[in-house]
């Protein structure tokens, strides 16, 4: 059964911006955004029967609901974030808290780093790509091969609107790909043809990526992505897996979408 | 031209990181070598990369630096050259730093400098009012110089290509007695040519060193090497007392070292004739003075008098007389002959195992340089000693030298 780690949105709301979907006078709405996330809760868990822990709201941290923000995990070790912008720094220690807390061995990158974990570091079976330039450092990536013993391609992010790469890459459990190639320099690009197969790679079109149609959650054969987003729902189809579309506009406001307010801990 | 080291860590090979990195230097307009490249042999391996980026301006290497340190490159941390005071006349602080003769900067209060006359074996002197760095060897260090010690802040240039492209290109000291000569002596020779043309035209100060033996004589290559110093293409001497006293004695009697030059045999007497010389040219004071009087009309020694060929001429413990112009302290002659290499431009060491390697000790990696000997052993140990530039011919020396001749026009 697959974990995941969430955060309820009690103290979501825009109030700062630090990226170009955010507007502090395009507010969130606060009870639609607790129903859309209550709405992915039960998707996860009752319809994929994924098991939910939660890490408790803090006021003031708006963001904490982006738990995939809080680091990595491997191999019972936790690699916490450090953000790269001071709003969500105050963040880092209720992650570390919660892991802390858990058992789990807490390994801290050098101090001089910016490195916004899951965010920014997916993985497929054989390698990781790690996104830099926007938020995580490149440096990041050398220092956690050397820890998981994996092979991290760093790939550039060129569109701030995509600062994270899980907001335009989601390696699924079959080994295929959605992406929207745009986020990437021409480097990234040419590399990640080169590791994943042309009918294995879906590329969203520009209506959907800009949705964040790629912030989609993949357990097994099930996708949680939110809404709007037809020609990737068919493309998943079509390749055997089960689409869960959701609303999450709400958090759209902030620059993220399913994968954002999750964190796999497994 | 500016230049900064930087290093670059991680999976940099397949994520084309390192493609990019060097993408962006050259785009920008800056140049780079790498000088190390480990590829880890396992995906998870990390590799490993060290590039030396050059740049015309600071500006530009300052915006190459900004464009690729997001992608990882790292700017090696640079300290200051240490200096310590020698603690007397000819004795060097301990951990003195040993040059090689590779291009060589110091860096002096942030700021790198160009260390002069590059030169293997020698240490550096910094000078502070005003401010350089020379290389110089031991015997000349004084009482207090700054001398540098330990290895920070200092950095040795790798040999470019030069841009001609000839066998000096290749910059191989592979030796061997079944490489073709041919095109190795025209490519001397094309050098030679222009090297004539560029002083002709633009009084330039380019020069040819040739150090030579005294096998050049008895083996029939004075008549080839003479007609190369009258025509102007050697402006450099190196050689001993041998050379120069065989040289004359063909002059005076026909013979060398007692053989006729002619006939090829020995005439009575004759082993008589180099000291008859000897004693004949330190009678009228210097080869200059011999040549000048009329007393020696051809050969090597008038050539180079007459075509005003600056001549360094070093003696051994096996010299006869000497001649007057032989410098006999070895450290002295060493001296001379460092003050005049600055501009040599082709290096010619033919048939002397010691003026070879005593030459080729003070050259710079930059001076294209040729050693021509009957014997692999001597382009053999001349690069094993470091002067890994140098282009190996194992041929005899008057093959060479009148090859070498014909190709720059001898009818002879």
């Amino acid at each position: 059964m697959s974990r995941l780690l969430m955060c309820p949105p009690d103290y979501y709301g825009i109030e700062y911006e630090i990226n170009p979907w955010m507007r502090v006078s395009n507010q969130s709405n606060g009870d639609r955004a607790r129903t859309q996330w209550q709405a992915l809760t039960q998707i996860l868990e009752k319809e994929i029967g994924a098991k939910l822990e939660f890490l408790e709201p803090v006021p003031g941290l708006p963001d904490l609901v982006f738990t995939a923000n809080a680091g990595v995990l491997h191999d019972g070790k936790f690699v916490p974030s450090r953000f790269r912008h001071p709003e969500r720094q105050r963040e880092e220690r209720h992650f570390i808290d919660w892991f802390t807390k858990k058992g789990y061995e807490i390994i801290n990158l050098d101090a001089t780093i910016y490195f916004e974990g899951a965010g920014d570091l997916l993985g497929f079976p054989k390698f990781w790509i790690g996104g830099y330039r926007q938020r995580s450092d490149i440096r990041a990536y050398e220092e956690l091969s050397k820890i998981s013993h994996k092979e991290i391609l760093p790939v550039e992010l060129v569109d701030q609107r995509f600062y994270h790469l899980d907001t335009c890459f989601c390696p699924l459990s079959g080994g295929e790909l959605l992406y929207y190639p745009p986020a990437f320099d021409a480097y990234a690009q040419t590399v990640v043809a080169s590791r994943i197969e042309q009918n294995k790679r879906f590329v969203v079109p520009p209506s959907e990526g800009e949705r964040f149609a790629c912030n989609a959650v993949c357990i097994d054969r099930h996708v949680v992505l939110p809404t709007g987003c037809p020609n990737t729902i068919e493309w998943l189809a079509k390749h055997d897996y089960i689409p869960h579309p959701v609303e999450l506009d709400e958090f759209l406001k902030a620059g993220g979408s399913a994968k954002c307010l999750t964190l796999a801990l497994d | 031209m500016d230049t900064q080291t930087v290093t670059l860590h991680g999976h940099i090979i397949d994520s084309l990181i390192l493609a990019k990195v060097l993408d962006t230097i050259v785009m920008l307009g800056g140049t780079f070598t790498l000088s190390e490249v480990t590829i880890g042999s396992k995906r998870e391996d990390l590799s490993h990369s060290t590039i030396h980026i050059k740049a015309p301006t600071i500006e530009l290497l300052q915006d190459i630096l900004t464009a690729i340190q997001p992608h990882g490159a790292v700017v090696q941390a640079e300290q200051d050259c240490m200096v310590t005071p020698s603690p007397a006349d000819g004795i060097l602080p301990e951990n003195f730093y040993a040059t090689s003769h590779l291009a060589t900067q110091i860096r002096w209060k942030g700021k790198w400098i160009d260390v002069s006359h590059p030169e293997m074996d020698l240490t550096i002197v910094v000078k502070t009012t005003p401010l350089s760095a020379h290389m110089i060897p031991m015997g000349s260090v004084k009482l207090g110089d700054l001398i540098v010690t330990g290895r920070e802040g200092i950095r040795v240039f790798p040999l470019e290509r030069p841009i001609e492209r000839d066998v000096f290109g290749f910059m191989e000291t592979q030796v061997s007695s079944e490489r073709p000569h041919r095109h190795i002596i025209a490519d001397v020779a094309k050098r030679m040519k222009n090297i004539r043309q560029h002083r002709q035209e633009d009084n330039a100060s380019a020069k040819v060193l040739f150090a030579g033996g005294p096998a050049i004589i008895h083996a029939g290559g004075r008549e080839a090497l003479t007609w190369i110093i009258e025509e102007g293409y050697i402006h450099v001497l190196f050689c001993g007392n041998a050379l120069a006293a065989h040289d004359m004695e063909a002059s005076l009697y026909g013979t060398s070292l007692g053989y006729n030059l002619g006939i090829g045999r020995s005439v009575p007497h004759g082993h008589e004739h180099h000291l008859r010389t000897i004693n004949r040219v330190r009678a009228l004071g210097s080869i200059a003075k011999a040549v000048e009087s009329g007393v020696i009309k051809e050969g090597i020694m008038a050539a180079c008098i007459r075509q005003e060929v600056q001549m360094v001429l070093a003696g051994t413990i096996r010299d006869d007389g000497p001649l007057p112009d032989v410098i006999t302290d070895a450290i002295e002659a060493q001296e001379v002959m460092r003050t005049v290499i600055p501009g040599v431009e082709l290096a010619l060491l033919v048939a002397s195992t010691l003026h070879a390697v005593a030459t080729g000790n003070l050259l710079p990696a930059s001076t294209p340089t040729v050693c021509v000997d009957i014997n692999p052993a001597v382009p053999t140990k001349l690069s094993d000693r470091g002067s890994f530039q140098a282009v190996g011919l194992v041929m005899d020396s008057s093959s060479f030298l009148r090859e070498l001749a014909r190709e720059l026009g001898w009818k002879g």
